[in-house]
């Protein structure tokens, strides 16, 4: 069935199985790779996007709910808004921030939690460790590489406050 | 939709549904998307009820619910707040948790505690209201006929506090071990504990709650908020409590570690409640 929806700004169409998740749909239809597939049952968060503004789990939105709404995904943030150089040229601040910190290992996990933590900060400029811990529980490292990845939201927080205090 | 397709599945936050499709589980050969329905992302209070359509996620009860500030609507927020992670709550419903009728489903508790209607919704016959005791009739089974829609729940907001607390292995995306709703209803002096995930569906705690609702009689206490209960009442209240699941050994927990848990659970709800109804002076 074909699916019409605005993807990072853009009406994009994509003809998928009927029982086929926004997920696949990014990744098979689209070439949108950045969101990750692993348990498919919303336990890790590496697929996590936002769908009318919300983070969800697109593995558990079926593609065909995603017609006519606005989906935005990892790819939109490579901005280049983070200021650097060379190959990280493109980065977000967050993503900046994740590279600076050491919080990338296998990297698998690291879009969903770029997705997680720009979502937090938006939100919530300046969030108690406890509020970091609680907006990404729903996103696993399997390399258990969680101090870095703390470390390096509240990186991304203090660097986005000397931005805009 | 539904009259037309009996077998048709329906999907909304999809927490449940995409699972067993992304699984292989379920093969629907249609599926009817309810997540955009009007009706059934609307809730409303009013006259001291609470209609809250199936399709107001987890996210917003927190938010819009907990806005209202009602210690009485506490324990659904709490329920809520507690249901997997940020992303699930976002997607997420009550109509999913009474739908899928796992007796894990978090807000189930609450609203047997609040002894709420679940409203059901067919083309041919219209709507009709079933007491959460009867729609839930054992695991994942329920009293909703093939062509009907669950449209929400429908409760009367008891005057009283109240607390929902589970035990499970972390704090997260967890399948809970043992779930507890306690709630006191001022107006009525009743006091009322569900249970969650240590039975076959919902279980209240009949003799707990007399027992309780009895010793606050004894004690004045429904009058005199200040006025507590005695630590051997507490035990005898949570030992009942225990006495009343039917738990299962299974892979999250033992039939002896859940009615562990149901004891500690409910010893301390009712120290929460009796604390809260005494600083803020007798509940709601």
């Amino acid at each position: 069935m074909l699916i019409r929806a605005r993807v990072n700004g853009e009406w994009r169409e994509a003809d998928v199985w009927e029982g086929s998740s926004l997920l696949a749909m990014l990744r098979d239809g689209l070439g949108l790779y950045g969101s990750k597939n692993a348990c498919e049952q919303g336990e890790c968060g590496s697929c996590s996007v936002w769908l009318d503004g919300d983070v969800v789990c697109s593995c558990l939105v079926l593609a065909a709910q995603a017609e006519g709404r606005e989906v935005r995904t990892v790819e939109a943030l490579s901005d280049g808004s983070g200021g650097g150089t060379g190959r990280e040229r493109d980065l977000h601040p967050v993503q900046r921030a994740f590279v600076d910190a050491g919080a990338v290992q296998c990297g698998f996990c690291t879009p969903g939690l770029i997705v997680a933590v720009t979502d937090l900060l938006d939100r919530d400029p300046s969030p108690s460790e406890l509020e970091v811990r609680e907006a990404l529980s729903g996103n696993l490292c399997r390399c258990t590489g969680y101090q870095k990845i703390l470390d390096a939201v509240a990186l991304a927080a203090e660097r986005r406050r000397e931005v805009s205090p | 939709m539904k009259a037309h397709r009996p077998e048709a599945v329906p999907i909304a936050g999809g927490t449940d549904v995409m699972v067993a499709v992304n699984f292989d589980v379920l093969r629907p050969s249609a599926m009817i998307d309810v997540s955009s329905l009007p009706e059934l992302r609307a809730w409303e209070r009013s006259n001291g009820t609470v209609r809250l359509g199936a399709g107001v996620t987890y996210a917003r009860i927190v938010r819009e619910l907990g806005g209202l500030d009602d210690p009485a609507l506490a324990p659904l927020v709490q329920a809520s707040r507690s249901v997997g992670s940020p992303q699930i709550r976002n997607r997420g419903t009550v109509g999913g948790n009474l739908g899928t009728a796992s007796p894990a489903g978090d807000a189930l508790p609450v609203l047997a505690c609040y002894e709420a209607d679940v409203v059901l919704a067919s083309a041919e016959r219209g709507e009709r209201r079933l007491p959460l005791s009867e729609y839930l009739v054992g695991v994942k089974r329920t009293a909703a006929q093939p062509d009907e829609l669950i449209a929400g729940a429908e409760w009367r907001v008891p005057r009283g506090v109240g607390s929902f607390s589970k035990i499970g292995t972390r704090n997260a995306m967890v399948i809970a071990v043992a779930g507890l709703c306690l709630t006191l209803d001022e107006d009525r002096r009743e006091v009322r504990v569900a249970l969650g995930s240590v039975g076959p569906t919902v279980l209240r705690a009949t003799d707990a709650e007399s027992l309780a609702a009895r010793a606050l009689s004894e004690a004045g206490a429904w009058d005199e908020a200040a006025a507590g209960l005695a630590d051997d009442v507490v035990a005898e209240f949570a030992e009942r409590v225990a006495g009343a699941a039917r738990p299962i050994d299974d892979v999250r927990g033992s039939a002896a570690y859940r009615r562990h848990a149901c004891r500690v659970l409910a010893a301390r709800a009712l120290r929460w409640a009796l604390s809260d109804r005494s600083s803020n002076g007798k509940g709601a």
